[in-house]
């Protein structure tokens, strides 16, 4: 298609109204926010709320009038709307809205909680476990837009991984599952890989094709030969929590992130390696040359199809072990279609991150509160229906797709195949 | 899919008679429209019948295709079947070919269907005492309106603030799904005596009637074939007329082949891409009025059956053309109703077709993969259909 070189092109000189008119659409909600949030929060609630730091009543508790802490919130974001009106954040526009965010969900949570008492420390743990699985999407697509190829097979790639773990975690074991899962995440990307590099199908119906076939073909064998046999090939168990020595003692923070299963240790790894190895070796910048300027990339030397296809192997490789998360780390058991759009948020968590590491890990954070949050208050009983509770996180996805996306730089050549002269 | 005018070269009118152009138009790209779609179904039956080799041995491929043919064509309420099942497949494939055709991927059609099928349904049993007339055609717009709603937000967010349609259709899905489930709970709306989510039946006066019951053949009252199939050939020639004879149509194929020439051609790209995604909403809407209207007779959870994400394929399949869609749409009908006596007559499940039909869009999305498998020369390149995330 000839428009898309076309509108690239012009970006830059388009950009300043619109980025001008999201940062005023920013502001607007944020005020409007701070009116929900006093109106609905505060007038009329009634009552305390205790917050609980600690692992168990009583330790390191605080109690708040729910009123006092909605006005209080309301008033931090009416001052965050003035800013955005006036003068913008600038480039830490994303930081303070995921930080607002986390002070409406404080300002929420006492109203649902009023009179009663909130497990913060709960709920964060499920935050981490349930970012896990998106993080690892979203990585898995940092992976491959940096070298400009669209993954919006993430989803099919989770879900293969999901698939085998379970199936080789049962037959052999659950080391080898997490390896099985891995590879089979790979060779999904591999096909993504044909498809788009070499046969140059557009990526994003590539994508859609890889994730209907996971889906397909998942569910045909699970239909056909799991479910009959379920003890002898889907029932792997699940790999515990691991205690990492000395950090987990520290206080609140020990018991959310040095108190979770291997997935989680080898995420943070992975986000500190990732992070390194594309911002800080040659590799890294072979790897961001090819997807900001392929061209260029290839004139000095870089084999364009080469970097293409082992990054996006990488990036289903990532894929596939965090689909493992979702029956050895975290079910037990495959399910049909159990990633439920977990892919898709973390392509969302990806964009939200600005295609790094570290973005996209805090990004799938946000998700996974959302996630939690919902989790947490269907047990607290808040008198929402489930059915709103369970749309949550998919809510936040459009809000946060809507409030930063354009805001956003993707890599200058993203989605464009690459045709050698 | 957006360049018909690159087309090689004029051919000299005077070599060919009139008719034979009117039958086959030489500029029309054969190789691309027929030639690449027929091997790959083909391909994909031929990889299909792999998977069953692997699964149930190979003994099991023959009884199986068989049965899905017979199930497919054999006789006359295996065609009513196949028809009925393609009406819905027909709308939401239109939904999804008109997305493609203003640059526009959307993969929403399932929620859209969903939300759609639901308005439908909480006309189609209320107001009682309507002549069908009047009771049918006010389901079916509720059901359109209802998609378009849910093809609006998408489009509105897309046009205002630059979120990719791709990921809002798809959290879209999920909370209609969710919506569903809530809905169909509510006292006024769920079936009496009921605790689990279904709702009222659908009045007679807003049910689709049925159209084959005047064949000679014993027992005429089984075959299913409703009205709603002639409404998704109507709508197809409408999308047609909209597409390639109005106005509008050329607005919406101009922002899809490059946004910034129509900007600058005087058209709201903007206001364009809100329109056509309310209008393929509709569309699923109506999908989804189809089903619960003509086939389920009420709302449940999951009536959509997969219709919407199938539309991806019938779009790609049928190149994004009314047509195309059409002609799809008949052939992957004929896969479901097939499917279903292939489940009940072999040892092979319906998954298969799920299989199959993934396979069918990775060989019509690849035209460069058949062209190796097949060594087919000519037609033209396909180009990109969908945006990234900046554009």
């Amino acid at each position: 298609m000839v428009g898309v070189t076309a509108v690239v092109g012009s970006i830059d000189t388009v950009r300043a109204p619109a980025e001008v008119r999201r940062a005023r659409i920013l502001g607007l909600v944020y005020i409007s926010l701070a009116l929900l949030v006093y109106f609905v929060f505060s007038v009329g609630t009634d009552g305390d709320v205790t917050f609980r730091f600690g692992e168990s009543p009583g330790d390191l508790d605080w109690t708040v009038s729910s009123s006092l802490l909605a006005t209080v919130v309301a008033v931090i974001f009416g001052f965050l709307g003035g800013i955005q009106l006036t003068r913008g954040f600038g480039s830490k526009t994303n930081i303070i809205l995921g930080l607002a965010m986390g002070v409406f969900a404080f300002a929420f949570l006492g109203w649902a909680g009023a009179g009663k008492s909130i497990g913060i420390v709960g709920i964060l743990v499920t935050t981490v476990a349930a970012a896990t699985p998106i993080a690892f999407g979203a990585l898995s697509g940092v992976m491959c837009e940096r070298v400009a190829v669209i993954n919006i097979g993430i989803e099919g790639m989770l879900l293969t991984g999901a698939f085998t773990g379970a199936v080789v975690g049962t037959v052999a074991s659950p080391f080898l599952g997490v390896i099985g899962a891995t590879l089979a995440g790979g060779v999904m990307a591999l096909g993504l890989a044909v498809l788009a590099i070499r046969y140059r199908v557009d990526q994003i119906i590539a994508g859609v094709v890889i994730n209907i076939f996971a889906l397909g073909i998942t569910s045909f064998v699970s239909s056909q030969v799991l479910v009959e046999n379920r003890a002898a090939l889907n029932s792997p168990g699940v790999l515990g929590p691991i205690r990492i020595p000395l950090l987990a003692d520290i206080p609140v923070v020990g018991r959310i992130l040095f108190q979770q299963n291997i997935f989680v240790y080898v995420l943070y790894t992975m986000v500190v390696v990732l992070s390194y190895l594309l911002f800080r070796t040659r590799w890294g910048l072979r790897s961001r040359s090819v997807g900001e300027h392929p061209k260029a990339a290839d004139t000095l030397g870089i084999n364009v199809f080469r970097t293409r296809y082992r990054n996006v192997f990488y990036g289903g490789l990532i894929a596939g072990f965090g689909g493992a998360y979702f029956t050895l780390g975290s079910v037990g058991a495959f399910n049909e279609n159990m990633t439920a759009g977990r892919g898709f948020i973390g392509l969302a968590a990806m964009i939200f991150g600005r295609w790094h590491p570290v973005g996209a890990l805090a990004a799938a954070l946000v998700f996974g509160f959302a996630d939690s949050l919902q989790i947490r208050l269907s047990i607290l009983d808040v008198g929402i229906p489930s059915e709103f509770l369970l749309m949550a996180p998919y809510l936040v996805t459009i809000i946060v797709v809507a409030g930063v996306v354009g805001a956003a730089r993707p890599p200058a050549a993203d989605g464009q195949p690459y045709v050698k002269e | 899919m957006t360049e018909e005018t690159t087309t090689k070269e004029t051919p000299p009118p005077s070599k060919r008679p009139r008719w034979l152009e009117v039958i086959a138009p030489r500029q029309v790209d054969w190789v691309t429209l027929l030639v690449i779609p027929i091997l790959a179904v083909l391909s994909a039956l031929i990889v299909g019948a792999a998977v069953i080799v692997f699964t149930d041995g190979f003994g099991a491929v023959l009884p199986a295709y068989s049965a899905l043919l017979r199930g497919a064509f054999g006789g006359w309420q295996s065609i009513s079947e196949t028809l009925l099942a393609s009406a819905p497949l027909i709308l939401a494939g239109l939904a999804v070919a008109l997305g493609f055709q203003a640059g526009l991927f959307n993969i929403g059609a399932e929620g859209q269907m969903t939300i759609g099928g639901l308005t439908a349904v909480m006309v189609g049993f209320s107001f009682d005492g309507l002549p069908l007339l009047v009771h049918l055609p006010l389901a079916v717009i509720a059901g359109l309106l209802g998609g378009a709603l849910w093809g609006f937000i998408p489009g509105l967010l897309r046009a205002k603030t630059g979120a990719h349609e791709v990921i809002t259709t798809i959290m879209l899905n999920f909370i209609a799904f969710r919506t569903l489930d809530y809905v169909l709970k509510l006292p006024f709306i769920q079936k009496e005596g009921r605790f689990d989510p279904v709702s009222k039946d659908v009045l007679d006066s807003a049910t689709y009637p049925s159209i084959l019951q005047w064949l000679p053949i014993e027992n005429p009252g089984r075959l299913r074939l409703h009205l709603g199939f002639f409404v998704a050939l109507a709508v197809a020639w409408f999308v047609y007329w909209l597409l390639y004879r109005s106005t509008i149509g050329f607005e919406f194929r101009a922002v899809g082949a490059n946004p910034s020439a129509a900007k600058y051609g005087g058209m709201g790209v903007a206001s364009t891409i809100i329109f056509v995604m309310a209008v393929s909403g509709a569309l699923a809407g109506m999908a989804g009025a189809n089903e619960t209207l003509g086939v389920v007779g009420r709302g449940v959870p999951g009536f959509t059956a997969q219709i919407g994400f199938d539309a991806i394929a019938l779009a790609l399949l049928g190149r994004s053309h009314p047509g195309g869609v059409v002609l799809a749409s008949i052939l992957f009908g004929a896969l479901r109703a097939g499917g279903r006596t292939m489940q009940a007559q072999s040892d092979v499940g319906i998954d298969l077709i799920v299989v199959v039909q993934a396979l069918i869009i990775v060989f019509v999305a690849a035209p460069e993969l058949v062209r190796a498998i097949f060594r087919v020369r000519g037609g033209k390149k396909q180009g990109q259909v969908t945006r990234g995330w900046s554009a």
